[in-house]
Order: structure tokens, then sequence, then C-alpha cells
């Protein structure tokens, strides 16, 4: 006689679930024993953990050197040159790296700079925040607070563009590129799907003719083309050139991506819109942007995480972002051979930047999605 | 109509006066700046490279540095403005620089078709072979059948190929893309010689592990006599780079350093008086003021000493002088003479 026959029809307490699909065991189970193929992936996948975490946690961190003077030094201090990493090196240099060559006592301004920054995107981007307009108006003006900050004048000491360098460099190009590509790609996109021809034109020769030149060709226009069609003395300051290409350059993707989304909503909400009585700027406004921008918005911050990407090419036309930096400084005769450390903290700091990121922008579209 | 066109003329007139003015009085300019603008590498190790805290420094920074010491009487007062083998030479015809130290190979091509004045040579540089001790060879004669680490789209890569035809020899490259990379390829064993320019050789050398493990072969197989570079069109500003490098190592040369070249202000040579500007008015001639030698001397030293403080035997480098030698001990290095 089993238990079940004491208890009502639909009365029955729960039980728990069968102890081998729960909790660690189920887990495995469901996960990384399921089928004979399975096994031999995991049995694998430890294989490869077990022979290569080891020796690259001795080398990144157990027998690391953190203080030496030079290389010399820090090699000495292991078992064998070159056993293990010399973090020294990187940490010496670390503020060079970050700020470049501004001036120490300023350098509160570019801390600052970038406090105002992550409020600058928190405040702009979340919903249910007290004062959202002020925080909005206030993201929409961090740029030139940035380049006051930055650059100085009116009151601030004034720093040379020349003195930037680093990170700091690297994400100047990167965050001017991608804040200022948006609002230009949008009216783009808009210009190219208009109905007043000249305005059409203009818009697909643009985006063309931009996507249809490597960026590097036009980093070089900017540092030693237009040199030669301004008068020789009158200097147009390099990276301003350099921003302006950048930020050029990827309006043109943003204008294709968003074009994308425009062409993605169904007749009926343009149709619908229109019959709102509202007008194109209205219609653009309240119905249809809010929707196509949604939709595009992995292919924005696609566009986003390679314009930050491709901020280091700067370096070919001798510009010092962190990678042009940090290839000048292994050519410090006291630290030569020290490759391997400096590339891996740079591919650190551009992971962590593009994997926030990209995070970022998965919630933000599971926060927008509300489906169809 | 008319007035419009006189307006655009004269818009035009004024442009190109601006041009002009710029051009011819690069003295002017950059005592009016009160700071030299000199074109640099984006990175050489012992030639230019930023310290830690971001100071440029350098065997090709000093000479900068000896310039801003002659013009403005303080050789702190440079800028490096830093470009990359592609960009130096538009760098300097646009402006952007005054002068060139950077490493930069004469050639015709250079001094013709980019428009250069170049004034003199500070670095005589040559392709050399680095092998492993171990590997037993002797010179670069003995390599037939090496398989050679080289850059591509070099012009190393073309000496190496005429060396080897020339002399009967085989060879398998393994092409690579930067120093670094070949470092460890030469260091992986996947090359048994790396072939680039001598000072590059000395610098990956140094990088390596055990450095006495491995020797520079005594042929040097190509001619890069590196210096400095102006633009046409400033005679003032190019004899003023011309002399400033011929006074390091004239000063080499009469044995003024930078340690006593307060006594040797007091010295019976002739030579040494007009050139500290004890005698004679050689600064003025220039444009500068008479110590300007003086200046350079004082603070950044004479050839030798640029030499020893940057890539000589006693820095991780370890460049021995070699060519750069003074005539007088069997080098190139050569000044005419200041009087």
């Amino acid at each position: 006689m089993s238990e079940s026959s004491h208890y009502a029809p639909g009365t029955h307490p729960d039980l728990p679930p069968p102890a081998r699909t729960t909790g660690m065991v189920g887990w495995v189970r469901g996960n990384l024993l399921s089928s004979p193929l399975n096994v031999a992936l995991t049995l694998l996948s430890i294989w490869l953990l077990w022979s290569i975490l080891p020796p690259a946690i001795h080398w990144l961190f157990t027998e690391a050197v953190w203080t030496a003077k030079d290389r010399k030094e820090c090699w000495a201090l292991m078992d064998a040159p070159r056993d293990a990493a010399c973090w020294a090196f990187i940490r010496g240099s670390f503020e060079l790296f970050v700020y470049g060559w501004f001036p120490e006592p300023e350098r509160w301004r570019v801390n600052l700079t970038f406090i105002l920054f992550i409020a600058a995107i928190f405040g702009g981007l979340r919903e249910n925040i007290p004062g959202k307009k002020y925080w909005l108006i206030f993201a929409a003006a961090y740029p030139f607070i940035a380049a006051w900050l930055l650059l100085g004048g009116f009151g601030l000491e004034p720093v040379g563009t020349n003195k930037l360098g680093g990170i700091l460099l690297t994400l100047v190009v990167a965050v001017t590129g991608i804040a200022f590509s948006l609002p230009i790609g949008i009216a783009l996109a808009l210009g190219r799907r208009s109905k007043l021809p000249a305005l059409r034109g203009v818009c697909v020769i643009f985006i063309e003719f931009i996507r249809g030149v490597p960026l590097i060709t036009l980093l070089f226009v900017a540092s030693t083309m237009l040199t030669y069609f301004l008068p020789p003395g009158s200097t147009f300051d390099l990276l301003m050139r350099v921003l302006i290409m950048v930020t050029l350059f990827a309006s043109a993707y943003i204008a294709e991506v968003v074009r994308g989304g425009l062409q993605g909503l169904s007749a009926g909400q343009y149709e619908a819109a229109d019959s709102l009585g509202l007008s194109y700027w209205r219609a653009h406004q309240l119905v249809i942007l809010p929707q196509a921008l949604k939709i595009s918005i992995p292919g924005i911050v696609n566009t986003f995480i390679g314009s930050f990407k491709d901020s280091v090419l700067v370096l070919i036309i001798g510009m010092m972002d962190i990678l042009g930096l940090g290839r000048a400084r292994l050519n410090d005769p006291d630290w030569l051979g020290l490759a391997p450390e400096l590339y891996i903290f740079i591919s650190l700091f551009f992971f962590i930047s593009c994997f926030s990121m990209s995070r970022y922008s998965l919630s933000l579209e599971k926060k927008l999605h509300t489906g169809h | 109509m008319r007035q419009k066109t006189t307006a655009v003329l004269s818009a035009a007139a004024l442009v190109l006066g601006m041009a002009g003015t710029a051009q011819a009085g690069t003295l002017e300019d950059v005592q009016s700046r009160g700071v030299l603008r000199c074109v640099v590498s984006t990175g050489i190790a012992g030639f230019a490279q930023p310290d830690a805290s971001g100071v440029w420094g350098g065997f090709d920074i000093d000479f900068c540095r000896a310039t801003a010491a002659a013009v403005l009487g303080d050789a702190g007062k440079i800028e490096a403005v830093t470009s990359t083998g592609k960009t130096r030479f538009t760098k300097l015809n646009a402006g952007e620089g005054d002068v060139l130290w950077r490493n930069t190979t004469i050639t015709f091509s250079r001094d013709v078709g980019v428009k250069l004045r170049f004034h003199g040579v500070n670095y005589y540089d040559g392709q050399g072979f680095m092998v492993k001790k171990s590997l037993g060879v002797s010179s670069a004669s003995e390599l037939d059948g090496a398989s050679v680490c080289i850059q591509t789209g070099t012009t190393t890569e073309l000496n190496l190929a005429d060396y080897f035809s020339s002399n009967g020899m085989k060879y398998e490259p393994v092409t690579i893309e930067t120093n670094d990379e070949a470092r460890q390829n030469y260091e992986g064993d996947r090359c048994d010689v790396y072939t680039t320019d001598a000072s590059g050789l000395a610098s990956t050398r140094s990088a390596l592990p055990d450095p006495d493990a491995h020797m520079v072969l005594p042929e040097i197989i190509s001619k890069e006599p590196l210096g400095p570079a102006t633009r046409h069109g400033d005679d003032q500003w190019s004899d003023i780079v011309t002399w400033v490098l011929n006074a390091t190592i004239t000063a080499e040369e009469l044995g003024v350093t930078s340690s006593n070249v307060d006594e040797m202000k007091g010295s019976n040579n002739p030579e040494v008086r007009r050139l500290l500007g004890v005698d004679g008015s050689q600064g003025s001639e220039l444009g500068l003021s008479n110590d300007w030698a003086y200046q350079i001397i004082k603070q950044v030293g004479n050839y030798g000493e640029i030499f020893e403080r940057n890539i000589g035997v006693n820095t991780p480098l370890g460049i021995a002088r070699g060519l750069n030698a003074l005539w007088t001990d069997g080098g190139l290095i050569y000044s005419p003479p200041f009087r």
C-alpha cells in the first residue's frame, strides 16, 4: 500500500525533486556528464585546465616580481630569467600609462573628468532616477565639460593636447568618437531615408565614401594631407583632426545600423503615426525612433566596441595612446624585453572596457524588451 | 565684382605671406616660442624612449637637447614630436617640428626627392648579424644554409639576399614583423641568425636572458648613415643644426667635456677659444649668443659623452664606438674645423 492513499486527491504535499537532479550533483550530471561525448569533453577540459592553469598562475602571480628597479634585478629575483612576470615594469610606469604627460598638479582634473563620466553614463541611461531631465542635460553637456576640464582655459591652467597620452588619450579618442557619432549617425540615417533628393544624395555619398575607406587612410589624411591644404605655420591641432576623422568614421557605421533599425519597423508604425496627424519630427520623436533605436542596440554597441578598439590605430600616426606609449616604454634600455607583461596589461584594460560595454548593452536590451 | 576679386587676391596674398614668413625664420619662431620641437621616433632603444615618468631620453634626444641649448640657452626646453617612420618627413615639412633627430638614414631620394636638408652623420649604422656563440660561427661567410630571422618589406631583406647570393650561399628566411617578435623567434631557436641594423641587434641582444651567449658578427653589409634633417629654404637654421652637431664632435676632439668646459675657457688653444666663444664672433654670425657651443657642452656634453651615456659599452645596450669613433681613433666621426 503506498502512502499516497492516505491523502485526498489534490492534497498531497509537494515532495522535493529527486536528489540526483538538483544541487551540485544535478548540475554536474546535466551539464558535464549528460552523454558519452560530454563526458569525454569534460575530461579533456579538466586536463587542459590542469596543464595550463598552474603554470599560468605561477607565471602571473606566485612567482611574479612586483618591485624592482630594472629588468636585471627583476630577473635575478626569479629562479631563471623570464620564468615569471615582471610586473615591476608596469607598476613603475603605471601613472604614465594612465595620465600620459598630463601635469602632475593638475591630475585631479583627469580624475574628476572620469568620475563625471561614470555619473553621466549612469544618470543619463537610468530610467527611474529622480530629476531625470537634469541628468539628461548633464549627460549632453558632459563632452564639453570634459573638454574644459582636460584642456583648461576659463580659469583652469591650460594643458596642450600633446600632454594627453596613455589610457587618457585612448579614452578621449574613443569616448569622443562614441558620443558624437550617435547623434550624427542618426541624422545621417534619417537623411538617407529623406524624400528630398539633394539631402538624400549628400548623406548617401558621405556614408558610402567613409565606409569605403579604411580608418587608417582617414587618419593618414588627418595627420599628413590636411597639413598641405592649410597654410604652413598655422597649426590645426593634430588631436582635433584625429577626433574629427574618428567621429566621422564611426558616424557612417552608426548611420547604417540605425537605418537597419528604421527599416526593421513595420510600415504600419509609420502609417499609424501619420494617421494621428503627427508631424515628421513628432512622429520620429514619439513613435519611430524609440522603437528603431531599441532594435538597433546590439548593432550600435557593436559599433561602439569596434570604434573603442579602433582607437589604437592612432599609434600609426605617432600618437601616444596606451598601446603607442606602452611600446615606447618597451624601448627603455633598463626594461628591454618585457613585451608579454605590457601586452597582457593592455589586453586586460581593453577586455574590462569592452566587456563592461557589452554587459551593459545586454542589460539595457532586457530592460527595454517590451515584445511585440 | 572687381572688388570681390581684389579681396580674394589679397586674402590669398595674406595666406601666402604668412606662409613665407613662417618658413623663413625658424630660428625666430623657436626663440619666440621658447621651445624647440624635435621630430623624434616613437621609441628606439637607446636613441629615443620615455622613462617611467614620461621624460624623453636617448642619443637622438640628447642631440635635440644640444640644439635647444644652443638656440635657447636651455637644454630642457624641448618638445618631442613623436612620429613613425611613415609620418616623420611630412611632420617636418608641414612645420609641426623644427628639426628631425630621428634615426634617419641619409639617402639620395630623401635628400632630393623629399626635399630635406641633411647636416652630417651623428651615427654610422649598418646591417649586421647576431648568432648564438654555441653555433661556433665567427664570420658571416660561414652562414651557408642558416635560417635567418628578417623583417619583411625592409631594405634589410634586399641587402640580405644580395649578400648571400654574391657570396654563393643559401639561407632560409624566417619573416617577422617587429624586433620583439624577432627576439621571441630567435630565443625559441626558430632561426639561427637574426639580422637587422647593428644598433637594433645590440638592443635585442641586451634583452636576452643571457646576452653573453650571443655575439654580433663583425661583418656589416650595408651603409646606414643616420643624421639630422631640416626643411628646404631656411639656410640659417640649416647652418645652426650643422654646427651644433659639429660642435659636439669638435669638443670631443679637443678634449672639452661637460666637466672641464669651464677650465677650458682659459685654454691657449685658439680653436678651443673660438669654439667656446671666448674669442671671435662665431655665435653671432650664426644668429646665436656667443656662448652657444659652451652651453651645448656644459648642459649636454660632447659627442663621446652623449654616446657613452645612452648607448655606450657601460649601458645595457653596450655598443662599442666602432665606426663611430673619432677619425683620430680609426672611426669616421669627423668635423670641419671651427675657424
